[in-house]
């Protein structure tokens, strides 16, 4: 019972620590497929890595005039995004942090990070501080609904919000992820995770040309340990919300007991299913180009449509 | 056989009259090629005064005219012809910063190439200018004008920028999203180039033609001889003409091939860019086996050309079967597609009315090509077709591009065939032009037409060497165009233009 008890905690802990030190590995090797794809070398997988620890040996500066919205928002953004990671059963569902892991929790917090970055964008009282805040939050506007709506599709064969929930019944009634509302949430959960990372085709994550820029306009004007913060978590909200797509449309695999085997080979096929997730965006983003900004919108109500296409099916085809 | 000499016909114009003379020549379908200014010492025909030279350029058949006018040397003025023509405003507001000759009744007097900085009253160009002072006293401030409105904010952009590129201002006016008004404030890279051309000798003043944009090494040097020849009377053989429109097609090639790319890359579809730069890379290795230049430096020389060896056809083949098919995959990209279309328009008349040039002329339904209006070599064959579209927007630019690509692959094979590697002068350049004299070379380098026009001294040396690059009377077309253009689509409108800041800032 000791020993089953302090897998729960553990399991948690190594989610967190999964997520914080494999989000850099998984932007480097989504960089690196990219590299290869386009008939160039690349810089290895641990490029982000070592960004980061040339970032953190850097001196702070902040901007004159900036206030404590600039100053807390990379912290609060990797805070939310690893409350998030230990939230979620991403290796385990029978974690003491299960019970808690409500879908809407999960998607406040997400938001949390976002609306963090966008007020330190205005903080800086920049241009291109308030332009970028701007656009990501006509983004984040039609993408955390998405979000919402296609769990909440999920949710209604498991009885329950608890996402915790949601993913085991998925693992013992696969039925559920082939089902009509399944598949389709899965489809409006994929695009707004797109969105919401600011991946291709809707923000280009690679470019230098700041008018055109979406999430890296808000923070152009970190520097240092700041950016490295910042860097941080977005690797990490891309990590959190690819596992995310992989427990709700690939569950298999989750531990759903307390036991130390269990837990281990939940992680290490967290780490495979977003590892091959992340390769497969990487690869698919070859082929795409950036969506003029005011397509967006167009896509991002596609996505939500299909959401509430998928809500509709669960209740109108599984007849609950 | 050596090259026919283009006559060039000079009229000495009365100051009264030169409104009206400019007039009916551009209404007889002259476009305003340059307009330079001279201090003319005592010793000059005429005695000390400052100078003005206008030249329109028709063709075909190819004209040149040339308007004189003679203005007091100490207190200069002249009546503005900005209302005939746009980029005659633009070169006297360039004349008025360097050498202080006042445009009398100029409707858009502000400064061009003076920032605020400039020392006041200081002008370089002026004979006994010396080297530039430290900044003092300056000629106050240069505000943006400022769009009011409910909701308009201002985004200011550069000069300094996130790309590995040449320094401009950019002033955003915008409504949400939408461009109100764009404000390009360049002239950050003044660096003197005519001045520094003054008392060189011909040669000498080669290497700093080819210096005048990076990345049209030939097209500059390529006006420069022309020029220099002309006023020397210099003949050219044939082989070394056909060696120089090679040489031109090869310039025009590797930068339109580096932009297809770049169109690419700038709306998110990296891979063509990589494949793109791949070719490029292709190009400028066989530039340098040309030339010994990856940009193509060294080919053109006084009285001739150089070449290391000449491509075969087969290379230029498979480069062109790799840039048609990165231009149908970019065609094919619905998305690609759906971005270049529309974007940043460019009306015929706006473009028309700036007096637009190249490519970007060309997308806009204008046909202007120096290689027919003023042809320095004849048998181009009938490889020599120009591409025109009218739509005006990024697609127009990317597709003129394309064909040209094509034309200009044609026309290289159909050149390389029949040249040997060599060098190819007809006469060694004397190194004291006897006489002095001037010349007038118009090349359609890249970017569009370039004209160049040298005085040359009594000793040989170079007097006074104006150069006007395409991108000067291109410039104020990229606001023109993206006036209700969204924001983020800025880079993509100013990629599909491209223009030089150094060429645009001698």
């Amino acid at each position: 019972m000791n020993a089953a008890g302090a897998v729960g905690p553990a399991a948690v802990a190594a989610q967190v620590a999964a997520v914080v030190a494999g989000a850099p590995l998984l932007a480097g090797l989504m960089r690196q497929v990219r590299a290869r794809l386009e008939g160039r070398a690349g810089p290895g997988i641990a490029q982000p890595w070592r960004d980061l620890r040339k970032l953190m040996r850097k001196e702070p500066i902040t901007p004159v005039g900036t206030g404590p919205a600039f100053r807390t928002a990379p912290l609060l953004l990797v805070a939310s995004t690893a409350v998030v990671a230990a939230l979620m059963p991403l290796a385990s569902t029978a974690t003491p942090a299960g019970v808690r892991s409500d879908l809407i929790l999960v998607v406040a917090l997400l938001a949390l990070g976002t609306v963090a970055l966008a007020l330190a964008g205005l903080d800086t009282g920049t241009a291109f501080g308030g332009m970028g805040a701007s656009r990501e939050m006509t983004v984040a506007a039609l993408v955390e609904p998405t979000i919402l709506l296609a769990v909440f599709a999920l949710s209604i064969p498991a009885g329950s919000t608890n996402l915790a929930a949601i993913v085991s019944g998925g693992i013992h009634d696969s039925a559920r992820l082939a089902s009509p509302a399944g598949l389709l949430a899965t489809a409006a959960l994929a695009v707004a995770v797109l969105a919401e990372t600011g991946r291709l085709p809707v923000d280009n994550p690679a470019t230098h040309l700041e008018l055109t820029m979406v999430h890296e306009a808000m923070v152009l004007e970190y520097a240092g340990p700041d950016l490295a913060l910042v860097e941080l978590g977005a690797h990490m909200r891309l990590t959190v919300l690819l596992g995310l797509l992989a427990s709700l449309a690939a569950p298999w695999g989750i531990a759903t007991t307390a036991s130390a085997a269990a837990v281990a080979l939940g992680l290490v096929l967290f780490a495979v299913k977003v590892a091959l997730l992340g390769a497969a965006l990487a690869a698919a983003e070859v082929f795409w180009a950036k969506l003029r900004l005011f397509r967006i919108p167009e896509l991002l109500a596609g996505s939500f449509l299909l959401a509430l296409l998928a809500v509709t099916a669960s209740y109108f085809l599984t007849g609950e | 056989m050596t090259a026919t000499l283009t006559a060039r016909t000079v009229v000495d114009a009365d100051l009264a009259q030169l409104p009206g003379r400019a007039a009916e020549l551009l209404l007889d379908g002259h476009r305003l090629a340059l307009v330079a200014a001279h201090h003319d010492g005592p010793g000059a025909p005429g005695g000390r005064a400052v100078r003005v030279v206008y030249l329109f350029v028709s063709g075909p058949p190819d004209t040149r005219t040339e308007l004189h006018v003679r203005l007091d040397a100490d207190a200069p003025e002249l009546p503005t012809l900005a209302r005939l023509s746009f980029p005659g405003g633009r070169f006297e507001r360039e004349m008025r910063d360097l050498y202080g000759i006042v445009p009398l009744d100029h409707p858009l007097p502000h400064r061009l190439v003076r920032h605020f900085h400039w020392p006041r009253g200081w002008y370089p160009m002026a004979p006994d200018a010396g080297p530039p002072p430290p900044f003092a006293e300056s000629e106050g401030p240069y505000p943006f004008l400022e769009v009011e409105g409910d909701g308009v904010y201002e985004i200011p952009v550069g000069p300094v920028h996130a790309g590995l590129i040449e320094p401009g201002h950019f002033r955003f006016s915008v409504v949400g999203e939408t461009i109100i008004k764009l404000k390009a404030r360049l002239w950050f890279v003044h660096k003197g180039v005519e001045k520094l051309f003054e008392g060189r000798t011909p040669e000498r003043g080669l290497p700093l033609a080819e210096r005048v944009s990076g990345d049209t090494a030939v097209g500059h040097a390529l006006a420069y001889c022309l020029a220099v020849e002309e006023a020397a009377g210099l003949g050219v053989s044939d082989d070394a003409r056909r060696a120089r429109a090679l040489l031109l097609e090869l310039e025009r090639l590797h930068n339109h091939v580096a932009d297809l790319g770049a169109l690419c890359n700038d709306v998110g579809h990296g891979i063509l860019n990589a494949q793109t730069q791949r070719v490029r890379e292709h190009l400028l290795r066989l530039n340098q086996e040309v030339t010994g230049h990856r940009l193509l430096r060294g080919g053109v020389v006084l009285g001739g050309s150089e070449l290391l060896c000449v491509p075969t056809a087969a290379r230029l083949r498979a480069v062109g079967d790799d840039i048609r098919s990165i231009v149908t995959l970019a065609l094919g990209h619905t998305t690609v597609r759906d971005r270049f279309t529309g974007t940043a328009r460019l009306r015929p008349e706006a473009a028309r009315d700036l007096g637009c040039l190249g490519y970007a002329a060309r997308a806009s339904g204008l046909p202007g090509d120096a290689r027919i209006s003023h042809p320095a070599y004849d048998d181009y064959g009938a490889a020599l077709t120009v591409p025109v579209h009218t739509t005006g927007d990024v697609l127009a630019r990317f597709l003129v591009r394309a064909e040209e690509t094509d034309v200009s692959l044609a026309l290289a094979e159909h050149l390389a065939d029949g040249l040997s590697a060599g060098r190819a002068v007809a006469r060694p350049p004397r190194s004291g032009l006897a006489e002095p004299g001037s010349g007038v070379g118009i090349v359609e380098g890249w970017r569009g037409t370039i004209t160049t026009r040298v005085e040359t001294g009594p000793e040989g040396t170079l007097r006074r060497v104006k150069i006007a690059d395409p991108s000067f009377f291109n410039w104020p077309a990229l606001p023109v165009a993206l006036a209700d253009t969204i924001v983020p689509d800025f880079p993509l409108a100013n990629k599909s233009f491209n223009l030089s800041y150094a060429g645009n800032d001698l």
